[in-house]
């Protein structure tokens, strides 16, 4: 379990974070939503140490990220940030190659191999692992960047906007192969997702963010809900029902 | 002999090295500060007790004076500015780049007041020369440098994941502060000893690191050392047989790399190549 308490950021004057405390269930998908520059992502960067935290805790299974060491935690959580800019050339390949660093530090086993060949397998991404990573489109960079985090094979996987760049097969292509993670290899998955319509429709828990505050949370069936969308949007919506799936529509 | 070899490996390594921590591929470590310090140690000892006095005539006391003065400021700028947690690297570049542009004003501030006859020994001294390295000095060097390298083993197998960012490095289970304050700690050792013993030289380090990324293309940090290393050795060989036999000592090694170096840039440059 993800234990967040109380967790405070601040950039300058600017509170982005504020005190803000959540509980992430093992075994579902969880769903960040909520505007731009609500805080979505500086606060998985917290709870993932990539940066600090000005107060408050962050606990996984109950040990605090700021006390573990950083090689324990890499096999406990991984992050996949928004944007990837890398100053190396690499191929598909070598880069799903360093998810493993953490278990071979740069030496890989015979294991290691078998999970990078699974996460490419995954992916869908054989004929393409020979490839350098620019020589790619960048929905097809973000797919490798994603095999890089499932061979990274950590109990929790969190995700900032996994869907950009990408067409619409390959976002259900994604957030198919997360189900399956989850519902097959009892991965945690947090999610920051923009398409109301994609975390209706695979999320578990919904959690809306807003100012740096948590507004609103719930299960999926709650959080979808004409009244509730409203006061996080701002915008009314219709919500249908499609093959036992809950839809939105606000256009 | 030994001296160029091991100036030659020290530059391009610590180049390398230094560009994997920044994730820059055109920053050298002189950015720090440390050539212009060492210029400016030179130029103060001249100015303060003229050119005859013992620091100057005898290279192993220079060579320590120099590497101590080095020593300090690096040790300062650390203490300072890694002391409060979450202080980034590029602060670290940016208050040695204020420092050493204050010691090189410093510098010339007191090379104007100079007499001129002991302005060209200061001169002398702000240009790369194996002419007249003394063989006690590449043994307290290598001394130096052999220790640093046993400590560097520690965190080699890091680099490649530095490589590719803080925020990758800091998933993939890198302790980042504590081996990049490791490793900034090795690239100052081995440019205050390189630049002790010869003089300032960290541009070859650009050209030579850049020929490596060229050459291998690779990622990998093991054959890109080494390529550099190699590379750094002949080009510094080749050099110094041309001050010798070429130009017969009528010009320094700094110049011959300078410009070298620059032409190949432009070509860099004028060839728009993207970047390894
Ligand atoms: N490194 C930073 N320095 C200063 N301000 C930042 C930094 N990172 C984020 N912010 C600010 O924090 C707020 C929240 O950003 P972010 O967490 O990226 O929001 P979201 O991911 O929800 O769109 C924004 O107003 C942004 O401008
Ligand atoms: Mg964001």
């Amino acid at each position: 379990m993800v234990n967040v308490k109380h967790l405070f950021k601040k950039y300058g004057p600017q509170t982005v974070v504020e005190g803000v405390s959540v509980q992430v269930e093992p075994g579902k998908i969880t769903t960040f939503i909520g505007p731009n520059g609500a805080g979505k992502s500086t606060l998985m960067s917290m709870v993932s140490r990539l940066i600090t935290r000005d107060s408050g805790e962050v606990l996984v299974d109950n040990r605090d990220v700021a006390e573990t060491s950083s090689k324990e935690l890499a096999k406990k959580v991984s992050i996949l940030k928004q944007s990837n800019y890398m100053n190396v050339r690499l191929t598909v390949k070598e880069l799903v190659c360093f998810g493993r660093f953490p278990y071979s530090q740069g030496k890989l086993k015979e294991e290691d191999w078998k999970y990078v060949h699974d996460a490419i397998q995954y992916m869908e991404l054989e004929d393409m692992q020979e490839k350098f990573l620019d020589q790619l489109s960048g929905g097809q960079r973000q797919r490798a960047f994603i095999a890089m985090v499932i061979a990274q094979d950590t109990d929790y996987i969190l995700l900032d906007e996994p869907l950009n760049n990408l067409d619409m097969k390959h976002s259900v292509q994604i957030m198919k192969v997360l189900r399956q993670l989850v519902d097959d290899l009892g991965k945690t998955v947090v999610l920051v997702i923009h398409d109301i319509n994609f975390a209706s429709c695979y999320s578990d828990y919904i959690v809306a963010m807003k100012d740096g505050r948590i507004v609103k949370e719930g299960s999926t069936d709650e959080i979808i809900n004409r009244e509730v969308l409203r006061d996080i949007y701002e915008l009314d919506m219709t919500i249908q029902h499609i093959n036992h799936q809950k839809i939105c529509v606000y256009f | 002999m030994l001296a160029i070899g091991l100036t030659g490996a020290a530059i391009a390594f610590s180049t390398i090295v230094f560009q994997t921590l920044t994730n820059n591929r055109i920053l050298t470590p002189s950015i720090i500060g440390l050539d212009s310090l060492y210029m400016l140690t030179q130029t103060a000892i001249i100015f303060l007790y003229g050119s005859d006095t013992l620091s100057i005539t005898n290279k192993n006391v220079n060579f320590l004076l120099s590497i101590g003065m080095m020593k300090m400021f690096a040790f300062l700028l650390y203490h300072f500015l890694f002391r409060g947690e979450g202080r980034n690297l590029y602060f670290l570049l940016l208050i040695g780049l204020v420092f050493g542009t204050f010691f090189e004003s410093i510098s010339s501030f007191m090379q104007m007041l100079i007499d001129p006859n002991e302005f060209l020994i200061v001169q002398d001294r702000m240009f790369a020369s194996f002419n007249n390295v003394q063989t006690e000095l590449p043994l307290l060097s290598t001394a130096g440098i052999s220790l640093s390298v046993l400590y560097f083993l520690r965190f080699a197998r890091y680099l490649d994941v530095l490589a590719l960012g803080k925020e990758h490095a800091v998933n993939l289970g890198v302790p980042y502060d504590y081996v990049v304050k490791r490793l900034l700690l090795i690239v100052v050792v081995f440019i205050s000893i390189s630049t002790a013993l010869v003089g300032p030289i960290t541009f070859l380090g650009l050209l030579v690191a850049n020929v490596a990324y060229e050459f291998m293309k690779t990622f990998r940090h093991k054959p890109l050392i080494t390529a550099a290393v190699l590379i750094s050795i002949i080009a510094l060989i080749g050099g110094q047989v041309l001050v010798e036999r070429v130009f017969t000592f009528s010009t320094t090694l700094s110049v011959i790399v300078n410009f070298v170096g620059g032409v190949y840039f432009i070509y860099l440059l004028l060839k728009e190549n993207k970047s390894w």
